[in-house]
C-alpha cells in the first residue's frame, strides 16, 4: 500500500468524519423519536375480559386504525376548525400590527425609538403561560378591572371567556405576546435597505407614504413571508394559552385545540397510541400548510422577478 | 466508492451503538439489587407535603431495626402521577411504593403496575372502615393498597350570612333547593353555591351518596352504571338548580370563585373534610365565620355521605422488595405515631379510624376555631361514607364529565344529556380497548 493511496483515503473520508457528530445527534434526538412515534401510532393496546391481572394487556398491530379514529373523531376535527378560526384572527392582526409598528419606528421623525422598540418587544419575553394567566385574570368579569370600570360607567360588560368572545380573548394574548418579535424581524430588514434607495425616491418626489407602500413593503417581503411562516406554525400548535384559561371557564374543553386532544389522549386517557397518531397528523398538516405557503410565496416572487 | 459505503456504515453503527449504550445506561441505574431479603432500599413516589419528615421517623425507628430504608421522591398529584407510574412500569423502572388515589387503583391494577399485598398486609384491615378498605381490594380477595387519607363529604356554610338572610341549614336536598331559592328571593346577587364542572370528584361523590355504582363486574365483564337512576337524580337536581338560576354555574378554584367566597357572594360550599385548608387560602377574610354540617340527604331517614378525594399507598409489581415495601405501607398508615405525623406534617385526614380521634384532631382547624367539635363531627360523618365502585377507565369518565357538564352548565341545558354523553364515552372507551362490557 502506497502512502499516496492512504492520503487519498483520508481526504475522501474526511467529510464523512465531519458528518458523524451531527448524524449521531440527528439520529438520536430527531429520527429515532419520530420513528418511535410513528411506530406507536401504528399499534394499540388490546385488553382481555376484566383487564385485571398480569397478562390482560397486549400491544398489537393496529394499522391505520388510530389515524382513522383521529380523523373521524368529531372533537379532533372541531378542534382543527377552532384553531383555524383562531389563526384567521391572530395571523393577520399580529403581522399587520407588526408591520405598521415597524414602519412607524423606521420613519425619520420618530422619538424615543429605542424605548418604544423595547416596550413593544417586552411582552415576547414573558412566558406564554404567565401571559395567559395574567390576561385570564383581566378577563374574568368578577375580578377584572375593565369590567369594574365598565360597570361604573353603566356600560354592558362583555364576557370575554364565552362564545365568540373567547376567540378574541385568546387571539389577544397571542397578538400581545407575538407582535414585538415579528416587529423586530421586519424592522431589522427595514434597516438593511440602503439609504440611496430612499434618496432616489425623495428626489423623484415620493411622499413618506408612497415610500412605505412602494419601496419599504416590497423590499421587506421576504421577512413578511418568514414571519407569516412562523406564525402559521405557532397557530397550529396553540396549546398553552387555552390550557391555562381552561380552569377559569366552562367554555374551553379539554380538547379545544388538536394539540390539547393529543395531550389529553396521552396524559388523561393514558392512550399513547392514539396520541402518537394525533401528533403525527398535526405534524404533517403543519408541514403541508407551512411549506405549501412557502412554495406559493416563492413562485409569486419568482414571477415578479421575471416581470 | 467502497470507502464511502464503509464510512456510512461506520457512522450508522456508531449511532446505533451510542443509542444502545445510552439506553443501557438508563436501564442500569437501578441500584436496588436482586436481593429478596436483607437490607432493602425503597423509593416512594408521593405528593403529600412533609412526607420526608414522616419517612424519617421510619428510617430512624422501625426501618433501622429491619434494615429497610425509604427515600421519598416528591411527585405531582393525581392523574399526572398515574401516567408517570404507568410509563415507568412499562420501562420496568417503577419505584417500590406509590401514592394512588382510590379511583386510580383499578387503572393501575389493570396495567399490572401495583402488586397484591394480601399476604403482607397483616391485620391492617381492622384499622379501617369497611367502605374504605373495600376500595383497595376492588371487591376481590387481593389487597392492592393500604388506605392513607379519605375525604368524606360535608356541607360548609357561612353561619353569619345564613342568619342574616334568615336561612336554616338544609338537612335534605329538597331543603337545599328551597334554601337556594329563598336566598335568591332575599338577595338576588348572592348565590348559595355554584355547580362546578371542573372537578369530577365532587360529582362522583354526590352520585356515590345517592347510591350510584358506576363500575361493577358481571363475570368477566364490566358494567358501567354512570347513567343509572341514582346518578340521573343527582344530575337532574343540579341541572334544575342551574337552569332556574337558583345557583351559579361558574367553575370553582378560579380567582372569581375565591373572591365570591371571600366577599360573601357565595355563602355555602358542598365539599369534603379538607375544605378548611382550601378556604384558608381562597377566603382568608372569612376565618371563624364558617360552619360545617353533614351533607344534605335524599330522604329524611338517610344518613350517608360520599367521598371526594383520598388516597392510598400501593406497592408496585416492579419492586424487588415487596414484603419490605408492604411492611412500610402498613406502618405508615396504621402506626399511631406515623399517622399523627402525617396529619401534622401533611395535613391529611387519616383513613385509619382510631387516628381520626387521635391527638392531632383534638382541636378544630384554625379556620374553624368557632366549631370546637369539628373533628368529632367529622369522624362520625366519615363512618357514614357510602361504598364506591371504581373501574379501569375512571380517567376517561372524568374527562368526559368536565367537557360535557362544563358545556351543559355554561348553556344551562339538560344535565341528563350530559350524563348520557359521559356514559357513552366511558363504554366506548372500554370497548375500544377490548374490555368485556356488559350491556
Amino acid at each position: 500500500m502506497t502512502s499516496a493511496r492512504r492520503r487519498s483515503y483520508g481526504v475522501k473520508g474526511a467529510p464523512y468524519a465531519f458528518l458523524v457528530p451531527s448524524t449521531i445527534l440527528f439520529a438520536l434526538f430527531f429520527a429515532l423519536p419520530i420513528g418511535y412515534a410513528v411506530w406507536l401510532s401504528l399499534h394499540k393496546v388490546q385488553v382481555k375480559g376484566l383487564g385485571l391481572g398480569a397478562d390482560a394487556r397486549r400491544e398489537v398491530w393496529a394499522g391505520f386504525e388510530n389515524y382513522a379514529g383521529a380523523l373521524t373523531d368529531s372533537e379532533f376535527v372541531a378542534g382543527a376548525l377552532r384553531v383555524l378560526g383562531y389563526g384567521a384572527i391572530v395571523v393577520p392582526v399580529m403581522l399587520g400590527l407588526a408591520l405598521v409598528l415597524a414602519l412607524m419606528l423606521d420613519s425619520e421623525k420618530v422619538r424615543l425609538a429605542p424605548f418604544t422598540r423595547l416596550a413593544i418587544f417586552l411582552p415576547y419575553a414573558i412566558p406564554g403561560v404567565v401571559a395567559a394567566l395574567l390576561w385570564g385574570f383581566l378577563y374574568l368579569p368578577d375580578v377584572s378591572p375593565f369590567s369594574f370600570v365598565l360597570q361604573r360607567l353603566g356600560l354592558p360588560q362583555p364576557d370575554l371567556l364565552d362564545g365568540g368572545g373567547l376567540y378574541a380573548a385568546l387571539s389577544n394574548i397571542a397578538v400581545w405576546g407575538g407582535t414585538g418579535f415579528n416587529m423586530i424581524v421586519i424592522y431589522t430588514s427595514l434597516r438593511a435597505i440602503p439609504a440611496e434607495v430612499y434618496e432616489a425616491a425623495k428626489l423623484d418626489g415620493a411622499t413618506p407614504l408612497q415610500i412605505a407602500l412602494r419601496i419599504k413593503i416590497p423590499m421587506v417581503a421576504p421577512s413578511l413571508v418568514l414571519t407569516f411562516f412562523f406564525s402559521i406554525i405557532a397557530t397550529l400548535q396553540v396549546f398553552s394559552e387555552p390550557t391555562t384559561l381552561k380552569p377559569l371557564t366552562n367554555s374551553v374543553s379539554t380538547t379545544w385545540s388538536p394539540l390539547m386532544k393529543v395531550y389529553q389522549d396521552a396524559f388523561g386517557k393514558g392512550d399513547i397510541h392514539a396520541a402518537a397518531a394525533g401528533a403525527v397528523i398535526i405534524a404533517v398538516a403543519t408541514l403541508v400548510l407551512s411549506f405549501g405557503f412557502l412554495r406559493a410565496a416563492n413562485s409569486r416572487s419568482k414571477q415578479e422577478e421575471a416581470r | 466508492m467502497p470507502n464511502t459505503k464503509h464510512s456510512r456504515f461506520v457512522a450508522t453503527a456508531v449511532a446505533v451503538t451510542l443509542g444502545a449504550t445510552t439506553l443501557a445506561a438508563c436501564g442500569s441505574s437501578d441500584e436496588d439489587g436482586e436481593a429478596q431479603s436483607g437490607p432493602a432500599k425503597l423509593t416512594y413516589w408521593t405528593w403529600t407535603p412533609g412526607m420526608d419528615k414522616v419517612v424519617d421517623l421510619w428510617n430512624k425507628g422501625p426501618g433501622k431495626e429491619q434494615q429497610i430504608t425509604v427515600t421519598v421522591k416528591k411527585q405531582a398529584s393525581g392523574d399526572t402521577l398515574v401516567t408517570k407510574i404507568l410509563t415507568a412500569h412499562k420501562a420496568g423502572k417503577g419505584p417500590d411504593l406509590v401514592q394512588a388515589e382510590y379511583q386510580a387503583l383499578p387503572t393501575l391494577v389493570s396495567n399490572d403496575a401495583v402488586a397484591d399485598i394480601a399476604g403482607e398486609s397483616g391485620d391492617a384491615k381492622s384499622k379501617f372502615a369497611d367502605g374504605v378498605w373495600q376500595q383497595t381490594t376492588l371487591g376481590t380477595d387481593a389487597v392492592y393498597a393500604i388506605p392513607q387519607d379519605i375525604g368524606p363529604m360535608m356541607f360548609y356554610y357561612r353561619e353569619d350570612l345564613f342568619k342574616k338572610y334568615g336561612l336554616t341549614v338544609p338537612t335534605t336536598w329538597d331543603e337545599f333547593a328551597e334554601t337556594a331559592r329563598a336566598l335568591k328571593k332575599e338577595a338576588p346577587d348572592i348565590d348559595l353555591t355554584t355547580f362546578s364542572a371542573n372537578d369530577s370528584g365532587l360529582f362522583a361523590g354526590l352520585a356515590q351518596q345517592a347510591g350510584a355504582r358506576w363500575w361493577t363486574t358481571e363475570g368477566e365483564k364490566w358494567k358501567v352504571g354512570i347513567d343509572d337512576a341514582a346518578t340521573q337524580k343527582v344530575a337532574d337536581f343540579w341541572g334544575g338548580l342551574v337552569e332556574e338560576g337558583a345557583i351559579d354555574n361558574q367553575p370553582m378554584y378560579t380567582p372569581a370563585w375565591n373572591k365570591a367566597l371571600n366577599t360573601g357572594k357565595q355563602i355555602a360550599w358542598v365539599s369534603a373534610v379538607w375544605a378548611p385548608g382550601t378556604l384558608t387560602t381562597a377566603a382568608p377574610d372569612t376565618q371563624g365565620k364558617w360552619r360545617m354540617a353533614p351533607l344534605p340527604q335524599w330522604s329524611k331517614s338517610d344518613n350517608v355521605t360520599g367521598s371526594w378525594g383520598g388516597s392510598s399507598t400501593a406497592v408496585t409489581t416492579d419492586s424487588k422488595h415487596k414484603a419490605a415495601a408492604a411492611k412500610f405501607a402498613a406502618w405508615l398508615n396504621t402506626d399511631e405515631e406515623a399517622v399523627a405525623a402525617l396529619a401534622k406534617e401533611g395535613g391529611i385526614y387519616p383513613a385509619s379510624t382510631s387516628a381520626q380521634l387521635g391527638g392531632a384532631f383534638s382541636e378544630p382547624p384554625a379556620f374553624f376555631s368557632n366549631q370546637a367539635d369539628f373533628y368529632t363531627e367529622a369522624a362520625s360523618i366519615a363512618k357514614t361514607t357510602a361504598p364506591s365502585a371504581w373501574g379501569p377507565n375512571v380517567n376517561v369518565a372524568y374527562t368526559s364529565f368536565k367537557d360535557a357538564f362544563g358545556k351543559a352548565a355554561k348553556d344551562k341545558s339538560d344535565f341528563g344529556a350530559a350524563l348520557k354523553t359521559m356514559q357513552d364515552a366511558t363504554v366506548a372507551d372500554l370497548e375500544k380497548q377490548g374490555f368485556g362490557v356488559a350491556e
